[in-house]
């Protein structure tokens, strides 16, 4: 919308509707959170639950491989962690910001 | 050639719609409305429209179930009463806000409690500050064409607004009259094919509708939205021309019917079906040589003020009818309108409200007639009996003889 925000409001497209796609990439919602996802790659097991799970697809995969969490989009919601399954100890514990 | 058929409102008003053949229909039933829904069902049973019928659980779920079809791309309209129209509330302002321009035929009725089944004007006066366009119907006739008429209203690129098209509960929604249906290759060709402005299933132009919008834009969205229904007069008058070069039709399809009003000193303004009544006033008033005159509003929202007072510019005593209350306001919706209306313009005249009709009060000849007795002292005397009155309302003192 950085593009509307010099102009009038007749120049807006109506409705409050936004013309072009996939632009929830743009928006920061990693500063929501209380909590923060930390990923520890040494514990992962490549099971991807955190990945199926992740609400904010905010986990990065790399060739093939969980990588780490993108801070940008993450709400710390905590479900990677409630999911991730290794014992006794978890890949991707909760931490304060 | 037109058929002339016996049907109730909302009989006449499913064959509008079938008429018009909506991709998607969402409705919940509710008294008065649910005969129109269950005639429309039968045309889709039959096969005779090729509409999504879909029975949801609620009036919330029907305005949204049509928010959303017709955010897609789809040709939407519901229909409802009183309570259910009192259920839809926050989505009505998503489907103006969003510029849906959804047609939804409203049996006007009362509004709980206590509970009241019969005909008032409370629900969609309640809904008249959600940037929805309302249009009042007098009968049957004029419910089916204020319809199809709707569509097009709705549906114009300067306009994109939802409409209301109201018609009294029981009264015209179940009365039995005659009604003429038009053909249904002209009306076809009348109502056209929806072009929607944005559609959600469009995978070459994706869009967003919906997302927050914040302190930035919000203002400005809403002022825009006010262009849109500000920008329907023009196209009401239009639509209303094309329809009467088209089909003839009715007299008047114009923001009200000013009758007997070219040298009225006394005028009612009134909506709905109450105008039937007050016209045979009027024509009775004028063989006894009384200048009675009538405004019937077709158009509330948006409120055609200039109008309005230039037609009551040469009136001396003037008196708004009330289908419904303001609870703390200045009497009835449409009298604090018309006082509006007037602020600022000379000479205007002597002015007084009467509420009447609530939860289906019979309203007789009698009653309208003591209005215009009523006018005619105040415009001798200079003074109103009172500025808020009441007819055929059990009262100590009635300022109108029962």
């Amino acid at each position: 919308m950085k593009k509307y925000l010099g102009g009038t409001y007749q120049r807006l497209p109506l409705a409050g509707v936004i013309e072009e796609a996939g632009t929830a990439e743009k928006y920061e919602t990693g500063s929501w959170g209380t909590f923060k996802p930390v990923f520890n790659p040494e514990i992962c097991i490549q099971c991807f639950f955190c990945w199926v799970y992740c609400p904010d697809s905010a986990i990065m995969v790399e060739g093939g491989e969980v990588v780490g969490i993108d801070l940008y989009h993450c709400k710390g919601c905590g479900i990677c962690s409630h999911e991730c399954p290794t014992k006794p100890v978890k890949a991707i514990v909760m931490g304060k910001k | 050639m037109p058929q002339i058929l016996a049907l109730t409102g909302n009989d006449a008003v499913a064959y509008a719609m079938k008429q018009i053949n909506p991709d998607v229909v969402a409705a919940y039933p509710i008294t008065p409305q649910t005969s129109l829904m269950q005639k429309f069902a039968d045309f889709v049973a039959d096969g005779e429209v090729d509409s999504e019928l879909v029975l949801v659980e609620s009036e919330h779920s029907a305005m949204s179930a049509t928010v959303g079809a017709q955010a897609a791309g789809a040709r939407s309209m519901t229909a409802t009463s009183a309570c259910g129209l009192a259920l839809m509330w926050e989505i009505l302002g998503l489907a103006s806000g969003y510029r849906l321009p959804i047609v939804m035929p409203v049996a006007n009725r009362a509004l709980s409690g206590p509970i009241n089944i019969q005909g008032d004007h409370s629900d969609t006066m309640g809904a008249r500050d959600c940037g929805w366009i309302h249009l009042f119907s007098e009968n049957a006739q004029e419910a089916y064409e204020n319809t199809l008429q709707a569509v097009r209203i709705a549906e114009h690129p300067n306009v994109l607004t939802p409409v209301m098209v109201t018609l009294d509960g029981f009264i015209i929604s179940h009365g039995v009259e005659t009604v003429k249906i038009y053909d249904d290759a002209p009306v076809k060709k009348f109502v056209g094919e929806y072009q929607p402005h944005y559609t959600l299933l469009d995978p070459k132009h994706p869009i967003t509708l919906g997302a927050m919008d914040f302190s930035d834009f919000y203002f400005e969205h809403k002022v825009s939205q006010l262009d849109g229904i500000n920008a329907s007069p023009k196209v009401i008058l239009e639509v209303g021309r094309e329809f009467q070069k088209t089909f003839g039709g009715m007299e008047c399809y114009e923001f009200f019917e000013a009758y007997q009003m070219d040298d009225a000193e006394l005028a009612v303004i009134v909506l709905g079906s109450t105008a039937g009544a007050t016209r045979m006033v009027v024509d009775d008033m004028r063989a006894r040589g009384i200048a009675a005159g009538m405004i019937k509003l077709r158009m509330f929202r948006p409120f055609p003020s200039e109008e309005i007072a230039k037609a009551l510019s040469r009136v001396k005593a003037c008196a708004v009818l009330d289908r419904s209350i303001a609870y703390g306001g200045d009497g009835g919706p449409v009298h604090i309108e018309v006082r509006s209306a007037l602020y600022g313009h000379s000479p205007v005249p002597i002015m007084t409200n009467y509420i009447y009709g609530l939860g289906g009060k019979p309203i007789d000849i009698e009653h309208i007639a003591s209005v215009y007795e009523d006018l005619k002292d105040a415009a001798i005397t200079g003074r109103v009996k009172r500025r808020i009155g009441y007819l055929n309302l059990k009262e100590n003192g009635p300022a109108i003889p029962v």
